[in-house]
């Protein structure tokens, strides 16, 4: 367990009054609280630590047990035995942010153990449960078509529907299924922000699927008909005579399907990549000198 | 009482420490949604977290109403940009595939 500068953290010195906390935790808090950075762990973190080092500093008594045994918190006990007596509280200013009870830091605890947040934690009167944030790991051919999962989340599991389309790093709420409410209030909600992991030889580009299609030199010159692979089976495609290398064609409604609009899907869009024969024998190269000096 | 969806203003405020005439007041410039059932005054619940974050952000960072109001507009530019880098974000990984 380390030491926690309070006062660094605050940006302070030792010396610092009253106002002088209130107005360095005032200033922070309003860069760091979580209402103003959705969705950022840090700040959250960072939130807690200056919730924390304002309980300790905003309170003469902690800030004096701070002060003395700060770097030699392990023999803070002794004072704590001299100081059962008189306890008395301190009514100052704590923010809560959605701040979850129990937050403090080991050495917050290990110092002012429980009553530490004692005032803090009467104002965490919440109606609506604290939001949970989960990850979901997908692979590129899961997204094709709508399926439902079984997620557990705090021990309880769940089913959720994943809608086909869905994209890398998209955020879907599911209402209800986060933190129970208190006073009977609703449950807060469940954000699932998905990971998609692209299992296929098709790069994603939003609903359109690309793909590279090796084209052998005299169907790219003469034109014919290839097999293909698509993301739902093989098609039969048509290739046009003097198809040039790295030219590409599109063969609608074969990409992923369109997020939450049914039927509606993306285009596949095809790259032809010529190879030029090798190994050619004596014949095949008298017939291509043939074919230069015809169009020299 | 118990209004099905429905959240008894008093009761609400009672439980968060705000006067009703604040929530009134955010209501007047737009910001959270009240409605009479049965000739008292409720918001909805699914109002809720929306006005729970406004009590913090008031209680907390001491910012009127014209802040909060304009601390939304930017959470939601915020929330448009941060989907629109996600979006960007996979292209790039489309184009750096290439490579």
């Amino acid at each position: 367990m380390e030491f926690i500068d309070y006062y660094k953290m605050l940006g302070i010195d030792k010396n610092a009054t009253q106002e002088d906390i209130k107005k360095a935790y005032r200033k922070l808090a309003r860069k760091h609280h979580p209402d103003l950075n959705p969705n950022d762990k840090e700040a959250h973190k960072k939130f807690q630590q200056l919730n924390e080092a304002n309980e300790v500093l905003s309170d003469p008594e902690k800030r004096k047990k701070y002060d003395q045994y700060g770097k030699d918190w392990q023999h803070a006990e002794q004072f704590e035995q001299a100081r059962q007596s008189q306890q008395q509280r301190h009514s100052n200013e704590k923010f809560s942010g959605e701040f979850n009870e129990g937050e403090f830091s080991d050495f917050f605890s290990s110092m002012f153990g429980d009553m530490g947040g004692g005032g803090f934690r009467q104002r965490q009167t919440k109606f609506r449960g604290e939001d949970y944030h989960a990850e979901l790991h997908l692979n590129l051919t899961d997204v094709y078509k709508t399926h439902q999962q079984v997620l557990t989340v705090n021990t309880k599991s769940i089913r959720i529907t994943i809608p086909a389309g869905v994209e890398n790093g998209q955020k879907i709420k599911i209402k209800g299924h986060g933190g129970p409410g208190i006073n009977s209030g609703p449950n807060g909600d469940l954000y699932i922000s998905f990971h998609i992991i692209n299992n296929t030889k098709f790069k994603r580009d939003g609903n359109d699927l690309h793909t590279t299609v090796d084209l052998d030199l005299y169907t790219a010159v003469l034109g014919g008909e290839i097999i293909i692979d698509t993301f739902d089976g093989k098609v039969k495609l048509k290739v046009k005579p003097e198809t040039q290398n790295g030219s590409k064609i599109k063969l609608k409604g074969k990409g992923l399907p369109v997020y939450k609009k049914e039927n509606e899907f993306g285009d596949l869009v095809i790259s032809f990549q010529i190879k030029i024969p090798t190994n050619l024998t004596d014949r095949q190269k008298e017939l291509f000198e043939q074919l230069s000096k015809l169009s020299s | 009482m118990e209004l099905a969806g429905m959240i008894v203003l008093d009761e609400f405020c009672t439980s968060h420490q705000v006067k009703v005439s604040f929530v009134r007041s955010l209501e007047e410039h737009g910001l959270v949604e009240t409605v009479i059932v049965n000739e008292t005054l409720c918001i909805a619940e699914i109002e809720l977290p929306k006005l729970e974050q406004i009590i913090r952000l008031h209680q907390e960072l001491n910012i009127n109403p014209e802040g909060i109001d304009a601390i939304n507009i930017l959470l939601k530019h915020i929330e448009t940009m941060q989907n629109e880098i996600t979006v960007l974000r996979n292209k790039l990984d489309f184009y750096r595939k290439d490579q």
